[in-house]
């Protein structure tokens, strides 16, 4: 009987969280099945939901009309300059605070996330003149300078923990043999850190490439990444549902997947390791 | 446990990113600072000397201020109650075994993934339009007159949007969270006869405390600097002008830059303020 | 070659001295046992050997040359951890191979001298694994490949058997000792067991607290203890150390006498007993007799089965020529 019961209850609680996951998902969903409609058949009424003539047309016209590839550039610049700037500022600094921690490391850790509390609006004004004044306003440089620091302390904080994990008997082994400093971190500790620098750079991705204020508040025409490109379907004269439908699922298609992939790892490098 | 040549290999090591994140905090901060104590009107003369604390006063007492605190306000508590209710709810049903629960997180996760421009047009647009908006289709299957979202129920409209982008990261921080919970504890709870809204209130929220506790400071932090859902919704108007959005607006439309950057002395105290509860339980956490 | 000097080392965590100043020479070619119970430093002083800690004072020379301000790197020394250290993310091969890269040796070299020590060390079969595919002994095996293919000036092994259980213990520990013979290279080996350090070692270093108590081969510390500590630390099961009137009748605050050198019958004796607890090896038997003149339980060892029993009256007679006299300071009364 417990057995039947529980079965029944499995039953249950699937069908409430499918129903709500799908509810949750259904936004995402729309806009993927919308993407696919005609603009006639995006504002039919009632709506329609699966029974459409399926059509490639709006990726197409996204395409040519909108210089898709151009954001899509800019925004894989971006996001992965950045990136990949911080991760190789933040390796050595991790290292440091890993493996010869003092008694200001974590005070200096502390310090490093709390810049990243800094409300952006607070300095927009400030970093427009600096950017005016070095060139690099309206340019994928500059974006990626700006994001970089943004992201810095969660690449230090995330690689740090990663590294912790790591016993330190490893490194000192390699310094027996006879390794200096770079060998011992290119040969020995990045090898071993790949899951974790992976995760690390995969998160970071997804912010840099979600950013939403800097990008859109320090780009104009050349450097705009795909934030700027979709926000600038909220004028009126932008107002096509399915071709705005297939420019949102290609914004949001390639972060989706890198997102699935590093959900377990979300959880740390987002709440700086205070929930495991 | 370390030598002096380590040390000093480790003090070289870091120095990129310290002075890098120095000079990011440091440098726009003073600038800031300079520019929340002058008349500074770019476009209407440049810079006309020291204000004294002008600036902070005329933000402080201007007709926008307290309506735009309480925007504020309204938003971030709204969007906290929603997501941590409902989160706690979600991450509880999402740990119960189930067919295909992998596929259930994934689904639940992703409105995290998209980018908070695409968000808001889309619910603005393809949900919220009071034309061709599925809510309208919705209501008038129904009968019903349908609402004019973003300018009769603009508030509570951004709300929805930020609590939808937000949801996925309570749920899965608690998920994580209630994982961690020792099953043996469960267990001798069951046997000790305590039914399952006992467990719940006795077991299982005390052991999510700390993780509701990280969720409210983060999520506090990033709505407090909510900006593309208002940039691209309503532009701030129809009662949906928050704190940023105000100190955005002074910047770039008023062009008053002195009076921008006094706000933006505020908001700077107002995210320390969270920011140093944040960093204490942070920093509890790396002793352990 | 291989010889190392310790010239007044001492050692302070924070301010507080966890080594005072200490001498030692280790000579080329010895196998030399640190050996003290936890906390006592015995690690930290090969470590500062290493060079993976800085001295806060005094000199260190290795093969002659003042080594103490020289990176881990450079002093030519190898180093096996309690824990391996392995490098998880290569093969075997790589592992042993990582130090003569790092010397930047031809390809041909490294080769061969990686299959000479694999070919010692029986790991030729295992060359390709990766170190979490092998069993604990042949991980050892390789962490010592990983140090022999140096051809240092001397190895330093911290601890490395702990993690074995006994039984692999016993033949790592012939192994290590079978290499240091072929070697015939300098070793220095921190262990908190005794045994270890009485059958693998030359010499041996007692330590308590960073201080040496006693230097000197496993026979020396074994017949002619300093003081009360090496009496009680060496030796298994070890020394009675007795107090109380009958050893004031022997002018000593302390009397140490250790088990195989009590006899015991049930007929007469000096000191009177009941029997305790016994341990019946086969070879041997231990029996804790709690004496009339004792407050502590005295241990003895008799060969072979002896057929007496718990609760028995039984009489002990130490053999006089083995009896160790301690000072009130704990030291060794000549």
């Amino acid at each position: 009987m417990a057995r039947s019961n529980s079965m029944q209850l499995k039953m249950l609680t699937t069908v409430a969280a499918w129903s709500i996951g799908l509810m949750i998902f259904f936004p995402i969903l729309w806009t993927i099945l919308t993407s696919f409609k005609t603009e006639a058949q995006a504002i039919a009424s009632p709506p329609l939901f699966l029974n459409f003539d399926w059509t490639l047309e709006n990726y197409q016209v996204v395409q040519e009309r909108s210089n898709y590839m151009r954001f899509l550039w800019n925004s894989v610049f971006i996001a992965g300059g950045s990136t990949l700037l911080g991760v190789l500022i933040a390796v050595p600094a991790a290292w440091s605070m890993a493996f010869v921690p003092s008694k200001r490391t974590k005070d200096i850790l502390l310090w490093m996330l709390s810049t990243k509390m800094l409300p952006a609006v607070g300095v927009l004004y400030p970093l427009y003149l600096i950017f005016i004044e070095l060139g690099v306003l309206d340019t994928r440089l500059g974006l990626i300078v700006v994001l970089m620091l943004i992201n810095l302390p969660i690449i230090v904080w995330m690689l740090y923990t990663y590294f912790k994990e790591i016993p330190g008997e490893i490194l000192e082994a390699a310094r027996m043999d006879g390794a200096t400093l770079k060998s011992e971190i290119f040969y020995v500790l990045m090898p071993m850190a790949v899951p974790g620098i992976a995760s690390t750079i995969l998160l970071n991705v997804i912010l840099a490439w979600n950013e939403a204020f800097w990008t859109l508040n320090l780009t104009a025409a050349k450097a705009a990444p795909l934030t700027a490109f979709i926000a600038s379907y909220s004028s009126p004269e932008g107002l096509f549902y399915a071709k705005l439908s297939a420019a949102s699922t290609m914004a949001i298609a390639p972060i989706l997947i890198l997102g699935w992939f590093s959900q377990k790892q979300l959880v740390r490098g987002l709440t700086f390791g205070a929930v495991k | 446990m370390s030598t002096n040549a380590s040390r000093s290999a480790a003090r070289v090591m870091m120095a990129p990113a310290v002075i890098l994140l120095l000079g990011w905090m440091l440098v726009p901060l003073t600038m800031t600072f300079w520019f929340s104590f002058r008349k500074f009107l770019p476009m209407r003369g440049g810079d006309l000397g020291f204000a004294g604390f002008d600036n902070y006063v005329r933000f402080l007492t201007s007709s926008s201020f307290w309506p735009a605190v309480q925007t504020t306000l309204i938003i971030v508590i709204s969007v906290l109650v929603i997501t941590v209710v409902l989160g706690i709810l979600l991450a509880m049903l999402l740990d119960q075994p189930m067919w295909g629960q992998g596929i259930v997180r994934i689904l639940v996760i992703a409105p995290f993934f998209v980018m908070p421009t695409v968000s808001a047009l889309l619910w603005k647009n393809m949900f919220m339009d009071p034309v061709n908006g599925l809510f309208a289709h919705l209501f008038k299957a129904f009968g019903a007159e349908p609402v004019i979202w973003l300018t009769d129920a603009a508030l509570p409209s951004i709300i929805m949007i930020v609590s939808w982008q937000w949801l996925p990261f309570a749920t899965l921080i608690l998920l994580t969270a209630r994982q961690s919970l020792d099953s043996e504890q469960m267990e001798a709870a069951e046997m000790d006869g305590a039914p399952l809204l006992k467990r719940f209130w006795f077991i299982v929220l005390p052991h999510l405390g700390r993780a509701i506790t990280v969720v409210i400071l983060i999520q506090t932090i990033f709505i407090l600097s909510t900006f593309a859902e208002i940039f691209v919704t309503t532009s701030g108007a129809f009662d949906t002008r928050t704190l940023t959005y105000l100190i955005f607006q002074r910047i770039t439309d008023s062009q008053n830059i002195g009076l921008g950057s006094a706000g933006g002395v505020y908001a700077i105290i107002l995210a320390n303020i969270v920011a140093l509860f944040l960093m204490r339980i942070v920093g509890k956490n790396l002793d352990a | 070659m291989g010889r190392i000097v310790l010239d007044q080392v001492n050692k302070s965590f924070d301010g507080v001295e966890v080594i005072p100043p200490l001498d030692l020479t280790i000579e080329d070619g010895e196998f030399t046992v640190f050996v003290g119970p936890s906390g006592c430093g015995k690690s930290t002083l090969l470590r500062l050997i290493a060079g993976l800690e800085d001295v806060t004072g005094g000199q260190i020379h290795i093969d002659g040359k003042d080594s103490t301000q020289l990176a881990p790197a450079k002093r030519k020394l190898a180093m096996v951890f309690q824990s391996y250290a392995l490098y998880p993310h290569m093969s075997v091969r790589n592992n042993i191979a990582f130090p003569l890269k790092m010397a930047k040796l031809g390809r041909d070299k490294i080769n061969s001298k990686v299959m000479a020590a694999a070919e010692v060390l029986n790991l030729t079969d295992y060359l390709e694994r990766r170190p979490g595919l092998l069993s604990g002994g042949q991980r050892q095996r390789v962490a010592i490949g990983r140090a022999i293919v140096r051809e240092p000036k001397a190895f330093l092994f911290d601890e490395p058997l702990s993690n074995l259980d006994a039984a692999l213990r016993v033949e790592m520990r012939l192994e290590i000792g079978e290499l240091h013979k072929r070697l015939a290279t300098t070793m220095v080996y921190v262990t908190h067991d005794q045994v270890e350090a009485m059958t693998m070692a030359d010499r041996i270093v007692v330590l308590k607290a960073g201080n040496i108590e006693q230097v000197g081969s496993p026979l020396e510390l074994y017949s002619k203890p300093k003081n009360v500590f090496v009496a009680g630390f060496i030796g298994s099961p070890s020394m009675n150390l007795l107090e109380g009137p009958e050893a004031v009748k022997l002018g000593a605050k302390t009397i140490g006498i250790r088990p195989e050198h009590l006899s015991i019958s049930d007929q007469e004796g000096v000191w009177s007993g009941i029997i305790g607890v016994s341990e019946h090896l086969g070879s041997d038997t231990f029996f804790h007799v709690k004496c009339d003149a004792f407050p502590e339980p005295i241990t003895v060892r008799a060969s072979g089965e002896v057929s007496l029993h718990y609760g028995e009256k039984v009489f002990l007679t130490p053999n006089h020529a083995h009896l160790h006299l301690f000072s009130d300071d704990g030291l060794r009364i000549a």
